[in-house]
């Protein structure tokens, strides 16, 4: 166990963003105490922040336009100088989670273990563990420094629960004067809509891959994908080729989905794609090389050409409604 | 204008490589090539030099062992020249002493207008070096950007969002990385490859940029690996041939779970 861990909270319209709150369960097992340090108006979000285990959220206060890595991380950092820090700290492997870890890392000079999964704790020591080689290794990594360590958390390694407290604390979060290193703003927003399910929160997802062969077969993805009520996925590859948004990427930079039901299409398994979908509960792949490491995981694998057997599946569901 | 793209060589992904058992690194005594991630910073830098009318393409990397291989990829894709930090000491790097090197190493190239680098390597990903290498330049930085524009003094980036993108506008000199796909990186020509066999490569070790060497590599990680287990592996389900029936193996499937 220790003392205190601070976790990082973000939110977005919606509210509080699920990846805190799936932090904060596992933060509540591993420490006495649990607070956040949020880049906001803490009062939106103490009262959820508190029903899940936070006794005090340490805010900044509207940022107006700034990206929120600099000024959060320096905030933190300054509080950490003036010995009112915890024991260690937990960020989510997301865009704005990322550059606060990475900033405060350098401002304090304290290591960062990414990329973390689970988290084990006893007497002595805190580690992270993180899944290397597509999920095939382990690796267990404790820290060695005076420092806080900071944790950057994949999402979906722990599930969220409310705990039933009531809502944290507001602290101020003083942000020091930034100079040169906190220019960057934000002059507009965009939302990419998309029809259907979300693809982290899906129940059934339908990726396809290089094995489409080219860009105007990603349709059968979609049609196939609009049958069953799945969301629409993608291997990095097609990603990188320009064939559908960086939004659809499932895998190590894109998404991490666990759905009921993941179907590989044209997907050879590349570990950068496992490390993102392999905690799917069912998982079909359809491909033509037999020896496509997919196969290794799938429950159900189809060795053939995606050309011949997504028609014919989307004819037979067709039929079917 | 003058950029500098971060550049790592890395083992083949196609060979996924294995963690050393004395020492729990991963083994880095293959052959190494540049990181394909790199080399749309790479592209991206020399198409804003281009776009700029004028300027110079630098390279940055560090190794243990004086490997050029994936540096000269760099090169013969247009780069001008590269600094390499090269020595023993830096073997084990975590992410934090290897900002701290490549920033040092930035130092030695003047002032660039811009500094590139990848959202995070394919061999490490802990995609934090960025914004830790920011802070240690003292610069801003724009993560995961999707575009880039560069005008009067002024960035201007598309970054990457959960729900779709931000435009964000930073001041120069600072710190960009770049998601993959954002550019098609070209091939190296004959021509490139020649010529980028007598481009200048700048290689200096730790103590030469300042760095005390026992703050680097395992000796500077500030983090140790306690555990390295096999994990609980997943087992093959039923594999079938597709002889022009596989579809109905599918919708066998989607019956048994339910879902049509």
């Amino acid at each position: 166990m220790v003392d205190t861990i601070w976790v990082h909270a973000e939110a977005n319209e919606a509210g509080v963003k699920t990846i805190t709150l799936e932090m904060l369960a596992k933060a509540r097992e591993v420490a006495d105490d649990v607070a956040c340090f949020f880049g906001g108006d803490g009062d939106d979000v103490a009262e959820t922040l508190g029903a899940h285990g936070a006794t005090t959220v340490y805010a900044t206060g509207d940022l107006d336009d700034a990206l929120i890595g600099v000024p959060v991380a320096a905030a933190v950092a300054a509080m950490i100088e003036d010995g009112d820090g915890p024991d260690l700290i937990m960020c989510g492997t997301t865009y704005d989670g990322r550059d606060v870890a990475g900033r405060l890392s350098a401002m304090i000079g304290a290591p960062v273990i990414t990329n973390v999964v689970d988290i084990v704790a006893d007497d002595d020591e805190v580690a992270g563990v993180e899944p290397v080689f597509g999920g095939s290794t382990d690796v267990t990594t404790s820290f060695d420094s005076d420092q806080p360590g900071i944790f950057l958390v994949r999402p979906k390694s722990f599930v969220a629960e409310e705990s039933g407290g009531d809502a944290a604390d507001v602290e101020d979060l003083d942000v020091p004067d930034l100079g040169a290193v906190g220019t960057a703003v934000v002059t507009g927003r965009h939302v990419e809509e998309s029809e259907g399910p979300k693809l982290d929160e899906a129940d059934l997802v339908v990726s396809g891959g290089r094995g489409l062969g080219e860009s105007d077969s990603y349709s059968m993805i979609e049609g196939l994908a609009k049958l069953l009520k799945a969301a629409p996925g993608a291997s990095r590859a097609i990603v990188d080729a320009g064939w559908v948004p960086y939004s659809f990427q499932v895998g190590q930079t894109g998404k991490v989905v666990k759905p009921t039901l993941y179907m590989a299409c044209g997907i050879s398994g590349a570990t950068q794609h496992m490390v993102g979908m392999k905690g799917s509960k069912n998982i079909i792949a359809i491909n033509k090389d037999p020896e496509a490491p997919i196969f290794s995981i799938a429950d159900l694998g189809i060795v053939g050409d995606v050309h011949k057997v997504l028609p014919a599946l989307i004819e037979a569901l067709e039929a079917r409604s | 204008m003058n950029v500098v793209v971060c550049v790592k060589q890395i083992p083949d992904p196609a060979d996924p490589g294995e963690l050393d058992p004395e020492t729990n690194a991963l083994k880095r005594d293959v052959k190494l090539i540049l990181d394909e991630s790199d080399s749309y910073g790479v592209e991206m830098a020399l198409q804003l030099v281009t776009a700029a009318g004028g300027g110079e393409v630098a390279l940055v990397s560090m190794v243990p062992n004086s490997e050029v291989s994936g540096l000269r990829t760099a090169l013969a894709m247009g780069a001008e020249r590269a600094v390499l930090v090269s020595d023993e000491a830096l073997a084990g790097s975590d992410a934090l002493g290897t900002a701290r090197v490549l920033a040092a190493a930035i130092g030695r190239l003047g002032e660039p207008d811009l500094i590139l680098a990848a959202t995070e390597s394919s061999d490490g990903y802990t995609g934090t070096v960025p914004a830790q290498m920011a802070q240690f330049l003292g610069l801003p930085s724009v993560t995961f950007a999707k575009s880039i524009e560069v005008s009067d003094g002024q960035v201007k980036v598309q970054r990457q969002t959960e729900e779709g993108y931000d435009e964000v506008e930073c001041p120069t000199p600072c710190v960009v990385s770049v998601t993959a796909g954002v550019v098609e990186p070209r091939y190296p020509s004959f021509k490139g490859i020649m010529a980028a066999k007598s481009k200048p490569v700048d290689e200096v070790g730790v103590s030469d940029l300042g760095i005390d060497p026992d703050s680097v590599g395992w000796a500077g990680a500030q983090q140790k690996i306690t555990g390295v287990v096999q994990a609980e592996a997943r087992e093959a389900g039923d594999i079938v041939v597709d002889e022009g029936e596989g579809y109905l193996k599918i919708v066998e499937f989607l019956e048994g779970l339910k879902v049509i």
